[in-house]
């Protein structure tokens, strides 16, 4: 248990990390009245859960995710989006804004075009379905896409959307960054290869402690040739990230 | 005790052709994430055994038909290069790596929560660059290291090591001489969390209590070899090593 109230606490699989007076959350699981690690990572310890936060690992697409994908293959009703994770995507022609006809969905995404999308539902089996209805959910047509681990997409946003917030306003660039660790970057060139690259030190660096501070260094190093802040800022979704965006641990590694 | 060797796999002080202790293991040494473009990878120096296991996925499983609809099933393959041994070998798969790959793949599937990525495949790919015997369980030791580096959920590192009988004397983590003239070789795997034994084979003859002995020397020796995996793991992510641990690709 003391490992528990020691924040930052490194876990291998198959290590102890509590009893069943809390519940298993993420990353781990409960054998024998006790909970254990299934991945490595780092502990923490939320409402009753046990969490392990990994550093590694596939996406698994959940309902309610926002995410970036690539159309891969069309069909006469939907498309098939990948969306960086095991699975194959599918997004039906009604669940998009446009009124889409029986064989006419390359008139609306091709493939190769790059999407805003939601997860409307993920079955038992992993099948999963997006969604462009809501709000804000688009064919992404210009700038450029990345891709991080979807285990640091917590610290690209920074927490209570600090980091995000720094790098949109130092580079002037419109960012989106999908739960699926697929980010969207448009702007001025310059400002797309700046924001690439502190994205690249965020990535590289997602265990070490005070990277906003590091990022703001970078960034400031290229204050002299700032980018005009002219863009209109993209309305934000991940401005209101889901719970797992908000904790505060991921600031803490 | 008669010796059935021509030569003396342990002489007269008790000590083995390399000088080992009869219950004493090769130096081992475990590196977690050597390779940029493998979701998880480890490389493994056991005494002269050198070996690289990179693990990809969960991905989508190639053939289509191999797919299970309630978890993912693990592929291995194990391949020794031609320039393991002391003779050249013929490369490509033969009836031991096959073997070998399924083995190791049956291990790794008991302790992956395979339940948690229904439909989707983890690839191991267990390299032996060098190998001095034990490369099957040097093989399943990197291999799982590498899944846990590759971030996938398990109940816990399986460590394996091989028994033997030499100059009928039970031995720990059998050398490549040992092997070929000893009696009996034993390779075990032990998943520690549980208690399981995960993997068990025996070339050779053992008597009953032989046999026990020898697991017990495996399995005490097993326990060591997971605080090694454990420290790797570890030190991969210990402060001020801002390791690589992922590729980043950016896309147009």
């Amino acid at each position: 248990m003391s490992q528990i109230e020691n924040e930052k606490v490194l876990v291998v699989p198959g290590q102890e990390i509590g009893d069943l007076s809390h519940r298993p959350g993420m990353g781990t699981y409960a054998s024998d009245g006790k909970i254990y690690a299934s991945q490595l990572g780092i502990v923490n310890e939320r409402s009753g859960y046990i969490n392990v936060q990994p550093f590694a690992g596939k996406y698994l697409p959940r309902q309610g995710d926002s995410v970036i994908g690539i159309v891969k293959d069309i069909g006469p009703n939907s498309w098939f989006v990948n969306i960086n994770c095991p699975y194959n995507s599918m997004l039906h022609g009604n669940e998009t804004q446009w009124k889409v006809d029986y064989g006419t969905t390359s008139q609306y995404l091709n493939v190769g075009d790059v999407i805003l999308a939601k997860i409307n539902h993920v079955d038992e089996i992993k099948r999963v379905n997006l969604t462009m209805k809501e709000h804000g959910l688009r064919k992404l047509s210009s700038g450029q896409i990345m891709t991080v681990d979807h285990t640091k997409v917590p610290r690209v946003i920074g927490k209570g959307g600090s980091m995000i917030s720094i790098l949109k306003e130092n580079t002037g660039c419109r960012i989106f960054i999908g739960q699926n660790g697929v980010i969207w970057i448009d702007g001025e060139l310059e400002g797309i290869a700046k924001a690439s690259q502190a994205i690249n030190i965020i990535d590289k660096n997602a265990q070490i402690q005070g990277l906003t501070e590091k990022i703001r260094e970078f960034l400031g190093v290229y204050e002299a040739e700032e980018v005009d802040t002219a863009l209109p800022l993209v309305e934000e979704p991940e401005a209101a990230p889901s719970p797992e965006n908000e904790e505060p641990e991921h600031q803490d590694f | 005790m008669i010796c059935l060797t021509e030569i003396k796999l342990i002489d007269d002080d008790g000590l083995r052709l390399d000088g080992r202790k009869p219950d004493e293991l090769r130096p081992i040494k475990i590196e977690a994430g050597v390779l940029d473009n493998a979701d998880g990878s480890a490389y493994v120096e056991w005494g002269n055994n050198k070996i690289i296991a990179a693990v990809y996925g969960p991905r989508e499983v190639q053939p289509k038909y191999l797919q299970d609809t309630a978890k993912a099933i693990v592929q291995v393959s194990y391949n020794m290069a031609a320039f393991a041994g002391d003779d050249r070998i013929r490369p490509g798969p033969n009836r031991r790596a096959t073997e070998i790959s399924k083995i190791t793949a049956e291990a790794l599937e008991r302790v992956i929560l395979t339940g948690q990525y229904p439909r989707s495949s983890i690839d191991v790919y267990i390299e032996v660059l060098e190998a001095d015997a034990g490369t099957r369980c040097a093989g399943l030791t990197a291999a799982s290291v590498a899944v846990a580096d590759a971030g996938i959920p398990m109940i816990d590192l399986v460590p394996s090591v091989a028994a033997g009988k030499a100059d009928g004397q039970l031995v720990l983590d059998v050398g490549k001489l040992e092997d070929n003239k000893g009696q009996a070789d034993l390779p075990l795997a032990y998943v520690p969390r549980t208690g399981e034994i995960v993997l068990l084979q025996m070339d050779g003859h053992f008597t009953r209590k032989e046999l026990e002995m020898a697991m017990k020397m495996a399995i005490d020796a097993c326990k060591e070899i997971h605080v090694i995996q454990q420290d790797a793991l570890k030190r991969k992510y210990t402060p001020q090593s801002s390791v690589n641990t992922n590729e980043q690709e950016a896309e147009q």
